[in-house]
Parts: structure tokens; sequence; C-alpha cells
């Protein structure tokens, strides 16, 4: 099935007196050039309300670039993908005012649930806006999926929290130890087999979630619960990749058959989970880290990603707003997602210094 | 010669030491020992002011706009306290802790700066020191 978020159109002015475009794009790639095709990844607006008609500047600024850069893309891209938290409490309002700038892409555009979309109302916002939470189509010969993999055990759901609000605040601290690790939930993996039952192995998937698919770092909720069964069903595969948001960083990967891209956010950049020096946490060893933020421009580290597709494997270009841009592209000669300047220690040629 | 200067000496040293052990009655401890209830005490009061901090780190009424620290800074990582002081080259100047966070309160969070003896100020700092816990100072360096 496929569903569009684009649900006004309203055309952006004036765009072009932007200067260069912090674009990271996502490249599909396949052997047969014809069938490359382009798409553009924004994620994690984090629009908040404040009070009568304001909200935070910082994030609004975030997404309002994003969305005017991505309309300048040209070539233009197939299509857009929100990578989920376009709000940051689930509020009708921030929803709406998120809506309103995402309806000015000029483009069809898929959306991804996080968890400050859903754990207001669970989702059914959301749905009115965008419809259904999970789904998948198909794009010049890649099958797309999207899941909604910020679920949680239904206790804590529907019995912990006495207020809807208090149980969207808690999800939404993301160093609450009174959170849940998110999960995808058998449902909607038993769909997910039925949906690929019907896609030759040699086909490749493109699975959309918002939390990473693979378990980094618990404390934060870097993680899906049952990420090992959701690998399995796409590991059959000859080629399969995750996208996924939720991080707001650069993290990239490889297990088996599945590539992972995580994408940055439009509002503002996390900590890598290393820095934080009382626990341990498994950043893939692959991921070179993002240098450090300057807190002085409040757009660095921020920023949205152009994805290119070449046979099936994605590449991704972040352009980054106060640093050197990178591309993370999957190596066929060795198999996994790279960084096409910044790679393993021995081979960097100039560090991306975390500290 | 001087047995008598020796006497003297002796009895003033004498009384000397037993007025210091008449003004200071448990003279058989020493001064600076102390108990684990002590210490028991003062972890609690240390942590009181450090849960205090964490209160304020994730509260959205610290500044004006509901932002809150943690929403940038889990776990207040990325904030460095075993830098500080450094020079803080955005500002051109050698700068301590509590000026920065107040520099990120008055900007991401939009709110007014806290004085630097604001006991709100001092839990701040508790809070980010300690999840910096363990981790060698290294004032100066970025
Ligand atoms: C919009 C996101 C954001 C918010 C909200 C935020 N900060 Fe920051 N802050 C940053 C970034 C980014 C840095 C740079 C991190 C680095 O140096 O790696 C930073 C740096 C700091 C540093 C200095 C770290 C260093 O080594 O230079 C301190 C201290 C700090 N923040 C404290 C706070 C406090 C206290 C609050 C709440 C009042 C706060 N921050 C809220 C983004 C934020
Ligand atoms: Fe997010
Ligand atoms: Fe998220």
């Amino acid at each position: 099935m496929t569903h569009s978020c684009l649900t006004r159109r309203d055309f952006m002015k004036g765009a072009a007196a932007l200067g260069a475009l912090p674009v990271s794009m996502v490249e599909l790639t396949f052997a047969d050039a014809r069938e490359n095709f382009t798409f553009a990844y924004i994620s994690d607006a984090h629009i908040q309300y404040i009070s009568g008609n304001k909200f935070v500047r910082n994030w609004d600024r975030g997404l309002i670039r994003a969305v005017a850069e991505t309309n300048l893309l040209n070539p233009k891209p197939d299509f857009v993908v929100f990578g989920g938290d376009l709000a940051q409490l689930g509020m009708k309002e921030e929803l709406d005012h998120g809506a309103e700038m995402l309806s000015k892409l000029d483009y069809k555009t898929y959306c991804v649930m996080g968890e400050h979309d859903y754990y207001l109302d669970l989702g059914k916002y959301w749905s009115k806006l965008y419809g259904p939470h999970y789904y998948s189509w198909d794009h010049k010969g890649v099958h797309f999926v999207t899941l909604n993999s910020i679920l949680t055990y239904d206790d804590w759901t529907h019995e912990r929290w006495p207020t809807a609000m208090q149980r969207m605040i808690e999800m939404a601290g993301l160093d609450n130890p009174n959170g849940s690790p998110f999960m995808v939930g058998e449902e909607q993996r038993k769909w997910l087999a039925k949906d690929l039952a019907k896609v030759s192995k040699d086909t490749p998937i493109v699975l959309f979630s918002h939390s990473p698919i693979q378990k980094i770092y618990k404390g934060w909720n870097f993680w899906t619960e049952d990420a090992e069964e959701v690998q399995a069903l796409l590991q059959p595969f000859t080629t399969a990749t995750v996208v996924y948001g939720h991080v707001h960083q650069i993290q990239y990967n490889q297990i088996g058959n599945l590539s992972f891209n995580a994408v940055m956010a439009t509002a503002w950049p996390w900590p890598y989970p290393q820095s934080y020096a009382q626990a341990e946490s498994f950043l893939p060893k692959l991921t070179v880290p993002m240098n450090r933020a300057d807190p002085f421009f409040e757009r660095d580290a921020t920023g949205w990603q152009l994805i290119d597709v070449h046979s099936g494997r994605v590449a991704l270009h972040y352009k980054l707003y106060n640093n050197a841009d990178r591309t993370v592209a999957f190596n066929p000669a060795t198999g996994r997602p790279e960084d096409r300047t910044y790679q393993a220690a021995e081979n960097r040629i100039s560090p991306q210094l975390h500290y | 010669m001087s047995t008598k200067i020796f006497v003297i000496l002796f009895a003033t040293t004498a009384l000397v030491l037993l007025t210091v052990v008449m003004f200071f009655p448990q003279s058989e401890t020493q001064a600076d020992e102390f108990t684990e209830q002590d210490l028991a005490r003062w972890q609690e009061e240390f942590m009181s002011v450090v849960n205090k901090g964490r209160e304020l780190w994730v509260s959205p009424d610290l500044g004006t706009n509901g932002v809150a620290c943690a929403q940038c800074h889990p776990n207040a990582a990325n904030t460095h306290p075993e830098t500080y002081p450094k020079f803080q080259q955005q500002l051109g100047k050698v700068i301590a802790l509590r000026d920065m966070i107040n520099w990120c309160l008055i900007n991401p969070l939009e709110g007014k700066k806290l004085a630097l003896d604001d006991p709100r100020m001092v839990a701040i700092e508790a809070y980010v020191t300690y999840e910096r816990r363990g981790v060698p100072l290294e004032p100066g360096k970025h």
C-alpha cells in the first residue's frame, strides 16, 4: 500500500536565496544505470509547542531549512521520507505545525512514526494526518517498507501512567530510567513476514524505521527489543538496508546481509553513547563518529540527507552545515557501508574527532 | 648551667600541653577522624544536591521555552566538566564550567542566567560532575 503524508501543497518562494546546500541525499544504486534514483530523508524535527501560537524557534528553523533546501534539489529526488519525531510531545498543535511545514515539500512524502509522535494518543492524530503506521510499496525495482518500531510492552503503555501526557513525558526523556525499550512487536512482524513472502529474494529491500533495529545502547533507547527477530526476516534477501532516525547522529553498520544507516536530526544533535562515562555501549565499530557540535552555531551537526540508490544499495550524502560533508556508501569490495573519506583508524585521511 | 632553664622549659611545656588537653577533651582521637555515620550523612547531603541538579536538568521550567538541558545532553553527556576552566574559543577567554552552563541556559533554553552562587547553579554543577565521575581532570583540554 502506498501512503503519502503530503496533505497540502504550498510552494516555497524565495528558497533560491539560500547559499550552499547542506544536503545528505540517498541514492539507490543498480547495476543498470537506468534504474538509479535518489530520495531525500528528513528526520527528527521535534516541533515543540510553548503556548499561544509560540513554538521553539530553534527546532522550527531546522525543519524549515531542511524543507527549503530539499525543494532546491536538482535533479529532483523521486520522493522524500520523514523519519519520525515530527512533534516533541505528540500534541495536536505540534503535529499540525510540523505537518504544515512538511506540506511545503514539492515531493511525495512518506512518513515514519517516532515515539514523540506516538505516546500521547498512541498515534491517533498522526494517523489522521498520515494514515497507517506501517506499510510497504515498490519503486523502480526496490521494495520499500515502513515500520512503527517504537512500540513497547503493553503493560508500560496501558497500565503504568495516570495520564496520557505523563506517559508521553516519560517516553520523551531519552535518558529517563522510567522509559521502556522500543519494539516492533508480533503483529507487525507477522505482517512483515507476509509482506516479504511476495518479494523475490534478489529484490533490494529498503526498510525505514524510527529506532535502529539493532542494539546499540539501551540506556538511551538506541535500541529495538525484538531487533534480531526483525533482522531474521530481512537476512534471506541478498540486498537489504535499514535506514533509521531517532539517534540524531551518523551511524552505520553491517550485520550479515543487512546494512544499517542512521540519519541526522533537523532539531539537535546527540552525543555518541560512548561519551557517557558511566555505561558501556555498543556503537558499531564501523561507524566513524561525527565531529563534536559547536553549540554557538545552532544548526551545527543537524541537517538532512540525500540518498542515492545504485543496484539497490544506498549511499547517504550528509551535508554538514559547519563541517566537511560526508558520504557513507555501501562498498561492494568490503561488503559493508563505509565513509568514503573517514574510514577505519588505520586508513583514515583525517580524524573526525569526538571527545 | 642549664638545668634550671631546662626545668623551667619543661614545666612550661607541660602546662601548655595540659591546657591543650583540657581544651580538647577527646584528644585521644585525631581532629580529622570521622565515623561511618558522618560519611553516610555527607554522601546523603551531596546526593540530595546532585538529585536537585538532575531535576533541574530535565525541567522544562529552567529556561523560558520549555526546552530542558537533558534534551541535548542525556545523562549530562558532552558537557565535559573535567576540561574546565578552559579557553572557550568562541568567547575568546578562559571560562569556568558555570559560565558555559549559563551560556546554554541563555541560548538554547532562552532563559536568564543564574547567579554564580545560586544553589541551583551548584546543584547543576554537582549533577554534571557526578555523571562524569571517574574521568581524569584535564583542565584546558578541548
Ligand atoms: C540545543 C541543544 C542544547 C541544549 C538544550 C543545551 N545544550 Fe549544552 N551544548 C550543546 C552542544 C551541541 C554543546 C557542545 C558539545 C560538545 O562540545 O561536544 C554544548 C556544550 C555544553 C557545555 C560545554 C561542553 C564543552 O566541553 O564545551 C556545557 C557545560 C553545557 N553545554 C551545559 C548545558 C546546560 C547546563 C544546559 C541547560 C541549561 C544545556 N547545555 C542545554 C547543546 C545544547
Ligand atoms: Fe528524535
Ligand atoms: Fe525518537
